[in-house]
């Protein structure tokens, strides 16, 4: 009841007392786009809705009437009013994922004196646009944003835009599922393997045993059952349509472009729970932007993003014909596709699928309690082609937990300055993208980092991510934030250092300091970790233009180190971006305290 | 927390009071929560599963049997629900097992529990307490683990284990094993001291969805000792061996 009237600032009162002689008329029209003085104003419902996916209609919910929703256009420096009116019989909120903003203005309830937008209420979202780049708005209410509430933002930038181009798509990547998000969770809760349709089988068994020998599989598989994990544990919910733009792969989203044109297209992983491969073959894609951010361009072939991330690509095409958007999740349940060509209608081919990759002990090495003793298929004689000439002061005395087997032909020239003396807790956070593409046969991907990239093709990586501009805070960090990411897979429980959300204490850095979070993924999960209200830094090698992401992707079993400084004071939401994850309390609170003045 | 109250036994009495101390920390630790929440808790959630709904051929007389387990709870506080027992086919129930428990999760893959028994059948009926841990061991067993205090001061245990072999994504085959152990003898049961009975079954199911298997297979009960004997004095066989057919189901 009170959420409307929170929202408005001291001049939004100002201005209706002036507009009091007017509220006879105005109150005649719907929305109050009337009193917005702002630079932009619109107004936004939330409503129940259908979604017609390649022809199957199921539920969803929609903001501003679409799903997506609609592509908010914006400039820097502009000020917004966004009219949000809830027409559910549930609380909602949106959060403007990526935006540079005031704490109530961020829309996460229970954080910053927000409160769910309640049903019939309207909430005023004022801000003003302090960067520019491709963001995403979604609900951060229940499992909303599993059922359609999620759309594009683009902020053009106040100058110049160092990126030139003669189109601008935005490619908004997401998941649908046609079941009751709540009882996705129900399930997952009940029965954790309930979506995963390739675990496995005695067949399984039997084909391993002939190709790697009968002892090395026993052992494989008494390895994964003295844990009790399974290691073909990808994804947790399967059965999604996956779709560009709101449309599944046979409605074929198509950009248009004229030959010779740059075209820029906004990637945007705007899914629940899906990571995804992303490539145009015969395409090459040039990276300008992560999370919003101008990057030093980059060309790659593919990248994976997880959930959250955002990555802008220019692509060149010069010849009259189709190309294919193809994503991928990571678990090859399915693709979502689009056709980029110089018209409507037309369709390029849907390119060989890529293997499902098998976990590896490596993906366990952060578990606690993992028993290295019986690692099964850790053999350093099998490694053709992995050149350790580079690799300077690498000491491998200390690696538990390192599965070599599936390094063949694991290129480490690149790898400077990386320092492996601290294992466990190898630093890899500047290589999730290590291609091991060459390990894996075809029908059979090594490890959770074999994407299954052919030879000779480049995958981004994180440490290919090179700000375009030098970083104003060189201050070394302070102090160090340990950020386990933990979890009971079995039973469906997620955790930020062993606890739930608010379960335990809240992570508290005073404003203005410069801390480093060392992220150790100790499941076998990767987890798209996302922190409002700041950007971080990932220590990718990069010095003074590390680049700065609001979601960083850990891979299982690896460190990810980040810096940040703390200069946007307020409570702030802390999660893994998997929205399963999430509900089940993969969250804590990040609080950036004002400084007090005791002494 | 109400089960105290509803079943007036001096068994379930002693299982509420150790509950009753058990929760006493949880509740604490609720009080601190700070008062406004608004972001949405873990949710509650609930499942029934039959795992055994299945009639059995055997030398003699025909059974159907059934065994079922069912929860409401969040992560780490639930109500359990055990109902187990027999019918032949022709007449009237033979055994008929409840429980209502309070389970708690202890560690990442074992829950504690606690809470009563009431057999319905044989009678007379009797009512019991119950103390075990239900969960899944090293290489995916699933193990179930329960000590029994009877109305009459009687004590027994209960340990089953079972495991899901997967042939194919959708056919699966279980074997599964049940062994009872009675402290002392309970004439009016007919059972002996010892090792009661042991039970053994293999079940070849085919998950249509993976809420509903139909199955075949076969099951063999041995009774042991005293117990044994007793079966013999009353012209019954202590060894049974049958083909079962049968399906699993759940919410």
């Amino acid at each position: 009841m009170h959420t409307a009237r929170r929202g408005l600032s001291r001049r939004d009162a100002l201005k209706l007392a002036g507009a009091a002689g007017l509220a006879g008329i105005i109150t005649v029209y719907p929305g109050r786009r009337v009193f917005a003085a702002a630079d932009q104003s619109l107004n936004l419902a939330v409503e129940r809705t259908r979604i017609t996916i390649d022809g199957e209609t199921s539920s969803a919910i929609s903001i501003g009437g679409s799903i997506p929703a609609p592509t908010l256009r914006w400039r820097e420096g502009q000020e917004v009013v966004i009219y949000v009116t809830n027409r559910l019989d549930e609380g909602t909120s949106i959060h403007w994922h990526g935006l540079l903003l005031q704490g109530v203005m961020d829309g996460a309830p229970g954080f910053n004196g927000f409160v769910p937008i309640g049903p019939g209420e309207t909430y005023t979202y004022r801000f003003k646009l302090r960067q520019a780049g491709t963001y995403w708005y979604h609900s951060h209410s229940a499992s909303q944003e599993q059922e359609g509430m999620y759309g594009a933002i683009v902020i053009e930038p106040a100058g110049r835009d160092p990126v030139r181009a003669d189109r601008d798509y935005v490619v908004l990547l997401s998941d649908h599922t046609p079941e009751d998000p709540e009882n996705v969770l129900r399930k997952l809760k009940v029965s954790e393997g309930y979506y995963n349709n390739n675990k496995r089988t005695l067949i399984d068994f039997f084909r391993d045993a002939r190709r790697d020998g009968l002892g090395a599989t026993i052992n494989d598989r008494l390895a994964w059952g003295e844990m009790r994990m399974d290691a073909t544990d990808l994804a947790d919910v399967t059965g999604y349509q996956f779709l560009v733009n709101g449309k599944g792969p046979r409605d074929n989203w198509t950009a248009v472009f004229n030959p010779g044109e740059r075209v820029r297209l906004r990637i945007i992983n705007g899914s629940a729970m899906s990571i995804f491969d992303v490539r145009i073959p015969g395409l090459p894609m040039t990276v300008v932007s992560a999370d919003g951010q101008n990057v030093v361009p980059v060309k790659v072939d593919e990248f994976r993003f997880g959930v959250g991330e955002t990555y802008d690509v220019i692509v060149m095409p010069t010849e009259d014909k189709p190309f294919t958007f193809f994503a991928e999740s990571i678990d090859r349940t399915g693709f979502a596709r689009a056709t980029i060509a110089t018209r409507e209608g037309v369709e390029g081919d849907i390119p060989e699928r890529r293997p499902r990759a098998i976990l590896t002990m490596a993906d366990m090495a952060m578990a606690p309690g993992m028993d290295h003793g019986s690692m099964a298929g850790m053999d350093h004689s099998s490694m053709p082609g992995m050149d350790h000439s580079a690799m300077q002061g690498m000491n491998h005395g200390n690696m538990p937990g390192m599965d070599h087997g599936a390094m063949q032909g694991m290129d480490h020239s690149a790898m400077q300055g990386m320092d492996h003396g601290n294992m466990p807790g190898m630093d890899q956070g500047s290589m999730p993208g290590m291609n091991q593409g060459k390990a894996g046969s075809k029908d059979q991907a090594v490890g959770w980092g074999d994407a299954g990239t052919p030879p000779g093709a480049k995958a981004l990586s994180y440490a290919d991510l090179k700000a375009l501009s030098k970083a104003k805070d060189l201050r070394e960090p302070s102090h160090e934030i340990e950020v386990q990411l933990t979890g009971m897979m079995s039973r469906y429980i997620w955790t930020l250092n062993g606890e739930k959300f608010d379960e335990g204490a809240p992570i508290r850095v005073a404003y203005g300091d410069r801390v480093r979070i060392r992220f150790v993924n100790t499941t076998m999960m990767a987890h798209p970790m996302h922190l409002h209200g700041m950007f971080v830094e990932i220590e990718n090698g990069q010095t003074d233009r590390m680049p700065k992401k609001h979601v960083v992707l850990v891979p299982p079993g690896q460190v990810t180190t980040v810096q940040l400084t703390a200069d946007e004071p307020g409570e702030w939401p802390f999660h893994c971006h998997l929205l399963y994850h999430m509900a089940s309390g993969m969250m804590t609170r990040f609080i950036v305290e004002p400084r007090t003045a005791s002494l | 927390m109400t089960m105290t109250t509803m079943v007036p036994h001096r068994a379930a009495l002693m299982a509420g009071a150790i509950l009753l101390a058990i929760s006493a920390g949880s509740a604490r630790a609720a009080e601190e929560q700070p008062p406004e929440q608004f972001h949405e808790e873990p949710p509650v959630v609930g499942t029934l599963l039959i795992d055994q709904f299945e009639h059995r051929w055997r030398d003699g007389e025909n059974s159907i049997n059934w065994d079922a387990q069912g929860w409401v709870g969040g992560d780490t506080n639930k109500v359990w629900f055990n109902a187990e027992g027999s019918k032949p086919v022709d007449g009237e129930v033979e055994e008929a097992e409840f429980q209502l428990l309070y389970s708690r999760m202890t560690s990442e893959f074992w829950d504690a529990q606690i809470g009563i028994r009431h057999d319905v059948r044989p009678q007379p009926q009797t009512t019991y307490g119950v103390i075990g841990f239900q969960g899944v061991a090293p290489y995916f067993f699933d193990v179930t683990a329960q000590l029994f205090v009877s109305e009459d001061g009687d004590f027994s245990a209960r340990l089953e284990a079972e495991y899901d072999l997967l042939i194919t994504q959708k056919l699966i085959l279980q074997p599964a094993a049940e062994v009872n152990v009675s402290a002392q003898r309970v004439r009016e049961l007919d059972v002996g001291p010892g090792v009661n009975d042991v039970e053994l079954g293999l079940r070849l199911r085919y998950e249509v969805v993976r809420e509903f298997a139909p199955y075949i297979g076969v099951n063999w009960e041995r009774k042991l000792g005293e117990t044994a004997d007793i079966a013999r004095e009353h012209g019954e066989d202590p060894s049974d061996l049958s083909l079962v057919a049968g399906v699993r189901f759940w919410f």
